[in-house]
């Protein structure tokens, strides 16, 4: 019986203090769509990610950090299911990436159901800015509309009078349209919006030769991007009139682009060319690793784990206090390679916006150049509506 | 919508229908003569795509990559083949749907191996890089020379089988192949034959799209399907069906998701229009299927089984 | 042969006792995560059921059976999003649904044979597929989050009571398949499956069997679907994928055809086996694709089809 007793509480006491000792690591789940046509994008991500890890020595807030990779397919479902196991299998601390924002949404309630920390190192979709905000998602990229909003401001500089709209059918496309239109007050003489993952645009192409724009936007990333430009230069289409577009030319498409893209003009937050430390050290360490020239998704990962890095060494690299951990991911005090930026109430960085031109860099391959930038110190046309302060 | 703009749809249609003729001509025949239903088949034409893009990234020819597809995919089709494909044709068609699934996943994931998730890079030949002028809109040069292409093996197609001994023994094997085999004839070469020629022919459709799509792991499935519904229409084993029954689907399926949106743009706002349009299109192919083998169980040009 | 039977009794008796215990490792260990996977198991497993009363019993081979799995599902979300939240209520629309669309369809796929009728029931549920991807009402291409659970009173959201609930519905349902195919109408059945003119030649409609099969296997899709909106949270135009009938086929096939308890192998198995190899290696297509492969080519009867006294398997699909 005293044995008994002996062992019992022997067991309970280690059972126990198995229960509620601390990780010594902080556990990371990144999910990104990793395979198909949009590939490029999350691997894009995963890599950024993890060469900011490697540069902090695999440690984050200087604790050890363990990340559990997933694949979303591009599906919501299979994303879904893939963040149910980080938090109930994998028992993470924190969820990053997230390529693209239909996913984005389907995760939203599991995110929100687990208080789960969720930094997003790529999809910012507009109801996620709003009205269903949430304390503890940031965004460390931007907001869906920042993109196409920086083209719809530059559109108006140029004064176009005829602009067609281009996009897939789903959430992000739909915010890019509605993002350009907030800034581009001139006429739109057109509309489409096209299924998401579509290979074949020459329906839509031939509309649009109908329709005789002066300038046309477009929204297509990833294998889309590729199979759209390439089609444009076949039908003779670029180079007649600008062609403005947003995540359809850049690091993941230019590869399998080359000369055909060249004269393209793309809006985003960074681009290769910058001149700031973080920026130019980013992209030497990639090129030399990865071999290619880095896109805005590797750079926007790999700020989210600087950012990430930044929020733990705040909280001596623990993650127990949650409200702790928000409040110092919400003060982004670290070097960002786009320059200034800090975070609005609802999550979503205020930032300026450039204007690119697909050009051949100093090493005679293809990229983006500066051109100009339209908007500094842009937030977010939702903030208003997201009851956080 | 002009009367030229939709003209120029139609062309796309009849481009589209082409290429699919090319994949469904292949799967026809395979399936007609060794009664196989290959699902892999999509993975032939993403094979045909790949071998494209490496050959053009290492000669920078076009025509190179476009004969390293054909002949490539043939010897391929024919290693498989005598490799134990052969062993699927005596099952029954749950076996060979199943065993050629598997086949699909492993080689969709191979590729992501071997070249990664990344599209790959090809151009079109500089011959037929721009645009002709037709009917006042520019068409790019190189769909007319994909539709001058399947129209030649089309051609070439008819005359292999209707014209040559060797389509004779073919069409035999397709109408009763145990007669052809008590005859002296070695089936067994003849559908080595087959299967390989439909494979040439499904890696030359995905060598032929490399400029225009986007040449990426599982790029076959979405054409394997109607790829399917083109041979269901046109009637199993047989070559004219597939070639009426995929431009058929070719028009239908590029005038739908065209036309729908226009239509009910006049009723409901774009982005609803715009789900709605091309979903509604490709409802159209599969409500066509359903109402051809409603009456006509074995497709409009079916072969006789005697 | 009865020794045969016992030892499939007593091994069927030993899953069944695995799956029941795994609520209770759950409430021990708090990984609610095996609660999730065993779950998202028995929905297939009832799925997988359901599909064999179909192909394994009744010869046909239908390529779109995921199809009913979105209706049960879309029922659900759909009944929600419109402010209807009980779970009876969810299960009998379901139900009507389901058995709506499955005798017009079933009815006209049914004239067809062979091939024919694989295609036909493949257009259907490709069909159906882009009438929800085009409803952007309901999420579209996207899907929709499914805010509330179906309303049970205290027991909506008890992850263990959804447990329960669908392990005693693939109990219920096999239960239920082994008594039907023992019963006149199975006979019947298994008898269209060897050659349907040989039914009708002894003026049996042949038809009116094979509806009434598809109908009720139908019907456990759709319960799937019911299951597996409220264990995922989730529902989207993916669920009735091409796809996902066809891992079906794969889980009654590797189960073993025209046996009553080899589905539920099967889609364990299948999972289980995926799970995995995805914790293995990220390229675990490289494995599963050839061992389907070899499965088939070399194990025809299944898994507990090896324990059957006699081969089951498909002659020609349709028959004649």
């Amino acid at each position: 019986m005293k044995l008994n007793v002996k062992k019992l509480v022997v067991m309970m006491g280690l059972t126990v203090s198995g229960l509620t000792v601390a990780h010594a690591e902080v556990r990371i789940g990144f999910v990104a769509t990793l395979s198909g046509p949009a590939a490029a994008l999350g691997q894009d991500q995963y890599d950024g990610f993890m060469l900011a890890l490697e540069q902090l020595g695999g440690k984050l807030g200087g604790t050890e950090a363990k990340i559990f990779k997933e694949d979303d397919q591009l599906k919501p479902d299979v994303g879904v299911l893939a963040v149910r196991k980080f938090i109930e299998k994998d028992k993470v601390d924190l969820i990053t990436g997230v390529t693209f924002s239909n996913v984005m949404m389907a995760l939203a309630k599991p995110l929100s159901d687990a208080e789960m920390l969720f930094v997003s190192s790529n999809a910012g979709p507009a109801p996620l800015a709003g009205k269903q905000c949430n304390a503890n998602f940031f965004f460390a990229a931007w907001q869906n509309d920042n993109q196409a909003e920086v083209m719809g401001q530059y559109a108006t500089e140029k004064s176009f009078k005829k602009v067609y709209l281009m996009a897939p059918n789903y959430q992000s496309g739909k915010d890019q349209i509605a993002g350009f239109k907030r800034y581009y007050k001139g006429p739109v003489i057109g509309e489409c919006y096209t299924q998401l993952n579509q290979p074949d645009y020459s329906a839509e192409i031939a509309q649009l030769q109908a329709a005789a724009p002066d300038a046309i936007y477009v929204f297509y990333p990833g294998g889309m991007g590729v199979n759209f430009v390439k089609q444009m230069r076949q039908a003779g289409m670029l180079g007649k009139q600008p062609l403005l577009s947003a995540s359809t030319v850049d690091g993941t498409t230019l590869p399998a682009l080359k000369e055909t893209a060249l004269g393209v003009l793309a809006g985003s937050f960074w681009g290769p060319d910058f001149d700031n430390a973080t920026s130019r050290k980013f992209v030497d360490a990639f090129q030399q690793k990865y071999k290619r020239i880095p896109s805005q998704y590797a750079a926007q990962a790999y700020d989210s784990a600087n950012l990430i890095d930044s929020a733990l060494r705040k909280t001596g690299g623990k993650t127990t206090d949650k409200a702790a951990v928000r409040a110092a991911l919400r003060a982004a005090d670290f070097s960002s390679l786009r320059g200034k930026m800090k975070f609005g109430n609802n999550g979503f960085p205020i930032q300026d916006m450039h204007v690119f031109e697909v050009a051949k860099n100093t090493a005679g391959d293809v990229s983006l150049k500066t051109l100009s930038t339209p908007l500094k110190g842009l937030q977010d046309a939702y903030a208003t509506e997201c009851p956080l302060k | 919508m002009t009367l030229n703009l939709l003209l120029t749809q139609v062309l796309n249609g009849v481009q589209f229908g082409i290429l699919l003729f090319l994949m469904a001509a292949g799967l026809t025949l395979v399936f007609g003569i060794m009664s196989f239903i290959n699902l892999a088949h999509g993975s032939l034409y993403m094979l045909g795509a790949y071998f494209a893009a490496v050959a053009y990234g290492w000669t920078g020819s076009f025509w190179l990559a476009m004969a390293a597809a054909f002949f490539g995919l043939f010897a391929l089709g024919a290693l498989a083949d005598a490799l134990g494909l052969s062993i699927l044709h005596r099952r029954d068609h749950l076996d060979q749907v199943l065993a050629t699934f598997g086949i699909v996943l492993f080689c969709n994931e191979l590729v992501r191996v071997v070249w990664g998730n990344a599209p790959l890079f090809m151009d079109a030949p500089p011959l037929l890089a721009d645009s002709i002028e037709v009917l006042g809109l520019n068409y790019p040069a190189y769909r007319f020379a994909i539709i001058g292409a399947g129209l030649v093996v089309a051609l070439g197609l008819y005359l292999l089988i209707e014209r040559t001994r060797i389509g004779m023994l073919i069409r035999a094997g397709a109408s009763n192949r145990s007669m052809v085999s008590a005859l002296g004839v070695n089936i067994g070469w003849i559908n080595r034959f087959v299967f390989a020629l439909g494979a040439a022919l499904a890696g030359l459709a995905g060598a032929m799209v490399g400029p225009i799509l986007s040449i990426q792991p599982g790029m076959g499935e979405p054409i394997l399907i109607l790829t399917l519904v083109v041979i269901v229409i046109g009637g199993i084993g047989s070559i004219r069906g597939a070639f009426l029954g995929a431009l058929v689907v070719g028009v239908v399926d590029t005038l739908g998701r065209v036309l729908m949106p226009s239509l009910l743009n006049q009723l409901f706002s774009p982005s609803v229009a715009n789900a709605a349009g091309p979903a509604m299109a490709s409802i159209g192919v599969y409500l066509l299927m359903i109402i051809v083998l409603a009456f006509k169980p074995d497709g409009l040009f079916p072969v006789r089984q005697r | 042969m009865t020794s045969m039977k016992n030892i499939r009794t007593w091994l069927a008796g030993l899953v069944v006792l695995a799956f029941l215990l795994v609520p209770v490792y759950v409430a021990i260990t708090q990984d609610t995560y095996a609660l999730t996977l065993f779950g998202r198991i028995l929905v297939f497993a009832l799925a997988a059921l359901g599909l064999n009363l179909a192909l394994g019993f009744g010869g046909m081979v239908s390529l779109g059976h995921a199809m009913y799995i979105g209706f049960g599902a879309y029922t659900v979300a759909i009944l929600s999003t419109l402010g209807v939240h009980s779970g009876w209520v969810h299960l009998l629309v379901a139900m009507g649904v389901t058995a709506v669309v499955a005798v017009p369809l079933g009815w006209v796929a049914l004239r067809t044979q062979g091939i024919a009728f694989i295609m036909i029931t493949l257009a259907f549920a490709q069909l159906f597929y882009f009438v929800f991807v085009s409803l952007r009402n309901f999420g579209g291409d996207d899907g929709m989050t499914l805010e509330q659970a179906s309303n049970f009173g205290p027991l909506t959201g008890n992850p263990y009571a959804l447990y329960l609930a669908t392990a005693a519905c693939v109990i219920g349902a096999a239960y239920l398949i082994s008594r039907i195919v023992t019963s006149r109408f199975g006979l019947v059945l298994r008898a269209t499956k060897v050659s349907e003119r040989r039914v009708n030649a002894v003026g049996t409609s042949s038809l009116s069997y094979r509806l009434m099969a598809y109908v009720i296997s139908a019907e456990l899709c759709s319960l799937a679907g019911y299951f597996l909106v409220n264990l995922t949270g989730f529902v989207s135009p993916a669920y009735m994928a091409w796809t996902v009938s066809g891992e079906l086929i794969v889980m009654v096939l590797l189960g073993g055809l025209g046996t009553v308890f080899g589905p539920i192998v099967g889609a364990a198995s299948l999972l289980l086996v995926e799970e995995g190899l995805k914790a293995y290696t990220e390229h675990w297509p490289l494995i599963l694709g050839p061992a389907i492969v070899l499965m088939v080519v070399f194990l025809k009867r299944g898994l507990w089809g090896l324990l059957s006294d006699k081969t089951e398997s498909v002659t020609t699909p349709g028959g004649h």
